[in-house]
């Protein structure tokens, strides 16, 4: 087997290690409670229809934003725990500036998802700046600075809010119809209709690729992770590169919001959806902050979501049996990763002996 | 290497053997840490075991404690054979170790401390608090029960940590240079301690590298050196100098150069470099000096004198230094450690794993390290995959690194080849200064052979080299010129055609009749 082989079967057991874990384990959980074990996953693991699966890819995308925004924190030690509070202020930046419209078209879409971005990045930012001159641990003050986010936002709400007719919810002017992302559908059937945002979540994972893998700038961020005291040695200003990828990470935060904004409800308001940062967190840790790896966790995450959402009517299993898979699979995750690189190292490390010993004695023997 | 161990000296103890090692050995990947160790420690005895860093004095603990399993040999506890495969088992055989950094908590008392993780020998009550009373007596540690840890200076810690391994039963205590936290009045009270311990019977192993010290308070002292022991020796027949000798080694191959090939265009200038500490002497103390062009200079020390600070302040690392620094005429006092790197220094750190390698990354991506604004690993802001690769197989094959190729893990190298890794690194992109601390610490022979011919090669190319290092032989063999730095002062200048191992001992003690420096 060739070594590039070997790389590529132990990266893939890992993921498929925790999967299989992670199911076992739910599996467990279900029986202890009496539940129908095969009727859950039989109905989890049915083949989606199309309008599940336009559900899916779209909150793919939204996940993925999240996960690509916590994976460039981790791949730099960076835990930002902040991305729930980063893309909230960021979306209600947008759906004001969106709202109020002061470009035409889609210049205003431009300028809004400018804008977004630049408040993500200075929210975590925050936290990047107070980690690089105080030492202040980011994971602590990124979890205030959530506290703070969902504060603001609401306060603010109040200040810019209009009432939408006839309901209780209050939220920002609606986007005008010019400045909206406009989904594509990929078949007849009713809601099959994929946001238009994922080319761009596409983008990002794209650019992070890029960015983490080819450039000085992510060698630096990716040599600063696995090392601060090498880092320092070679030349990096190590406090420089935790506010770039601080601010850098806030960005990509900001984004979250966005495909849900210009995709479906052209609104921020008492409703948008919450939680999507912490999601981030467990789709980095999945896909080990790889591009792809992430937007199989991504993908794998919504499928659960949407998949469960019929449990109750079907087989009266409630739907939050999937948090309980997911979370398990995000400690079975850590876990296997740990395990099978462990042994990969030790295979490296066994390979490399092999290959000096049979050098050597090829040596000998010419000598002999 | 033959090992002998004297027990038969005019004054060598010949109480029975408590702790005898026989042939010791253990490998890591690529490092022999032991190898064919044999100790033998008597009852009511205090046993130094010294060495420089890296010579296997960790290791040998550990397997004493029962961290690690030897590969190889035996480990005989009161005469009986013993196979220690966890610190519980240690215990259980009455060995106790005390580490150099304490492992207590603050915010419980004494007491607390004390029975935490023992509760099952005397309860945690009035019986405990008892038998801590009576040992404290006993072997006079002076030892509250209740007083809280955080009220406690570092001496009285180092008791508590003492009375721990006493209460847990400990007939044999290790301690691991339990002097390098201490200020000398607790040095003093530590001894008075140990020689209590040693009146009720009791055997204490001492490692330390600080010569002085083993002398006046070791009963029998044990030399080891690059993983193996090389002498048991009784303090009263031996000095300071000659065990510093046994230490570093002056029988090892030298390393010598060749022609001089010093100029005199002073490329390297460091004038009044002072690295102040808030609070007491500072770490490095108006530090002058020029290297020329072609010129090595050998910096000696006792480890801890100042050396890493001086290597980190002249590469920009220690931003709180004063003092002016040019490289080849230009000031570079105030730039970063890139530009630095960028003006024309190469860096072999001391601690390869933490400065030099990123572990975790491929060889080439290591190639890259310390090079990132230098072609050909970049290409503008982007990396040179391509170029990174071939440079490095470059490197693989002119330093003869033994890796099987370009894209293996760092981590997966023995020390001898990251090290040559390093060197190579160092040495590309037309560095006009090399410096190099402990360039062939922890590398076998043959790779410190091969990287002392480097560092000549960079000579005659008429580089600088700094060269920082703590094995003599090889500062007299490679350096054109040798400063002698105590307590972070420049105390001395020896030529090295004409100086000794000991003159340099001496002086790195600040002990010897030939500087002007007493200790």
């Amino acid at each position: 087997m060739t070594p590039r082989m070997t790389k590529l079967l132990l990266g893939l057991s890992a993921p498929v290690l925790a999967l299989v874990a992670a199911f076992a384990i739910t599996s467990l959980v279900l029986l202890i409670a009496g539940d129908p074990v095969g009727g859950v996953w039989g109905e989890i693991l049915s083949v989606p229809e199309g309008r599940n699966i336009a559900n899916i890819v779209n909150s793919a995308s939204v996940l993925y934003l999240s996960g690509i925004a916590v994976a460039i924190g981790f791949r730099m030690n960076l835990f930002n725990i902040g991305v729930d509070g980063q893309y909230r202020v960021a979306a209600f930046t947008a759906a004001v500036v969106a709202g109020e419209a002061w470009l035409p078209g889609y210049l205003n879409t431009v300028l809004a998802i400018v804008c977004a971005m630049a408040v993500g990045a200075l929210w975590a930012g925050i936290a990047g700046v107070l980690r690089a001159t105080r030492g202040v641990s980011e994971v602590i003050s990124t979890i205030m600075l959530n506290f703070i986010a969902t504060s603001l936002v609401a306060f603010l709400l109040r200040k810019a809010a209009v009432r939408e007719e006839g309901s209780n919810n209050i939220g920002t002017k609606e986007i005008p119809e010019g400045s909206r992302i406009p989904s594509f559908s990929f078949g007849d059937g009713p809601g099959q209709e994929i946001y238009g945002f994922v080319v761009i979540a596409v983008l990002v994972g794209v650019l992070y690729w890029f960015l983490l893998g080819s450039t000085r700038f992510g060698f630096d961020l990716r040599a600063t992770g696995r090392s601060t005291t090498a880092a320092v040695a070679s030349g990096i200003s190590v406090t420089k590169m935790v506010v770039a990828a601080m601010l850098l990470s806030g960005a990509v935060a900001g984004l979250v919001g966005m495909p849900l904004l210009f995709g479906e409800s052209y609104t921020y308001g008492s409703t948008f959806q919450s939680g999507l940062g912490f999601a981030g967190i467990a789709i980095a840790l999945l896909g080990r902050n790889h591009p792809v790896g992430v937007a199989i966790g991504a993908l794998l995450f919504a499928f659960l979501n949407e998949q469960s959402n019929p449990l109750q009517i079907l087989v009266g299993v409630s739907p939050d049996i999937v948090a309980i898979t997911q979370g398990v699979i995000v400690l079975t995750v850590v876990v296997s990763y740990e395990l099978v690189r462990r042994y990969g190292v030790r295979l490296e490390q066994q390979s490399v002996a092999r290959a000096l010993e049979s050098e050597r004695a090829q040596r000998e023997e010419v000598t002999a | 290497m033959t090992s002998t161990v004297e027990g038969s000296g005019p004054t060598a103890p010949t109480g029975p053997v408590s702790v005898r090692l026989r042939g010791i050995g253990k490998r890591f990947p690529g490092v022999i840490a032991n190898d064919d160790i044999d100790i033998d420690v008597h009852r009511g005895t205090i046993h130094a075991i010294v060495g420089e860093n890296g010579a296997g004095k960790s290791t040998l603990m550990k397997i004493l404690y029962g961290v690690q399993p030897p590969d190889s040999g035996t480990i005989e506890i009161d005469g009986e054979q013993v196979r220690l495969s966890s610190p519980a088992d240690a215990i259980r055989h009455g060995v106790g170790m005390v580490f150099q950094h304490f492992m207590l908590a603050d915010n419980l008392t004494v007491l607390e401390n004390v029975v935490l993780g023992a509760e099952k020998l005397h309860g945690i009550g009035g019986a405990a608090r008892a038998e801590i009373a009576r040992i404290s007596a006993a072997y006079g540690l002076d030892i509250h029960p209740d007083t809280l840890v955080e009220d406690l200076g570092v001496g009285a810690r180092q008791r508590v940590e003492i009375l721990k391994v006493l209460y847990r039963g400990a007939r044999i205590v290790i301690l691991d240079e339990p002097t390098a936290v201490l200020v000398p009045q607790e040095v003093e009270e530590l001894f008075a301690n140990l020689q209590g311990l040693k009146r009720e019977g009791l055997s204490v192993i001492f490692i330390s590298h600080k010569l002085d010290e083993v002398l006046s308070v070791a009963d029998e002292i044990t030399v080891i050196r690059r993983g193996t022991t090389v002498r048991t020796v009784s303090p009263s027949e031996v000095t300071a100098r000659q065990l510093a000798e046994l230490m570093v080694g002056s029988e090892l191959p030298s390393p010598s150069t060749e022609t001089s090939t010093v100029t005199d265009q002073v490329l390297l200038s460091v004038r009044d470099l002072t690295l102040p500490v808030p609070s007491g002497r500072p770490l490095l103390d108006a530090v002058s000096f020029d290297i020329h062009r072609g010129e090595v200079l050998g910096i000696a020390g006792v480890e801890g004198n100042g050396q890493a600070e001086l290597v980190e302040s002249i590469m920009g690392m220690r931003p709180a230094a004063t003092g002016t620094v040019s490289l080849d005429g230009q000031d570079i006092g105030g730039l970063s450690v890139r530009r630095r790197r960028e003006a024309g220094i190469g860096y072999v750190p001391e601690d390869r794993h933490r400065h030099g390698l990123l572990l975790d990354a491929p060889l080439w991506e290591n190639r890259i390290l310390g090079h990132q604004t230098r072609s050909p690993s970049v290409k503008g802001p982007l990396i040179d995959k391509a170029g990174a690769r071939s440079d490095t197989q470059r490197i693989i094959e002119q330093y003869d690194v033994r890796t099987p190729g370009a894209d293996v893990l760092a981590r997966a190298l023995s020390g001898g080849n990251q090290q040559k890794l390093i060197v190579g690194r160092e040495m590309s992109g037309d560095p006009v200064l090399l410096i190099a601390a402990h360039p062939t610490r922890g590398v076998d022979v043959g790779a410190q052979a091969a990287i002392w011919d480097h560092i000549k090669a960079a000579r005659r190319e008429g580089l600088a080299v700094l060269l920082i290092s703590a094995d003599l032989d090889e500062l007299i063999g490679l350096s054109d010129r040798i400063e002698v730095i105590l307590r972070g002062r420049l105390v001395g200048t020896f030529d090295p055609a004409h100086v000794t191992p000991e003159q340099l001992g001496s002086a790195m003690t600040g002990a010897g009749d030939d500087t002007e420096v007493s200790a």
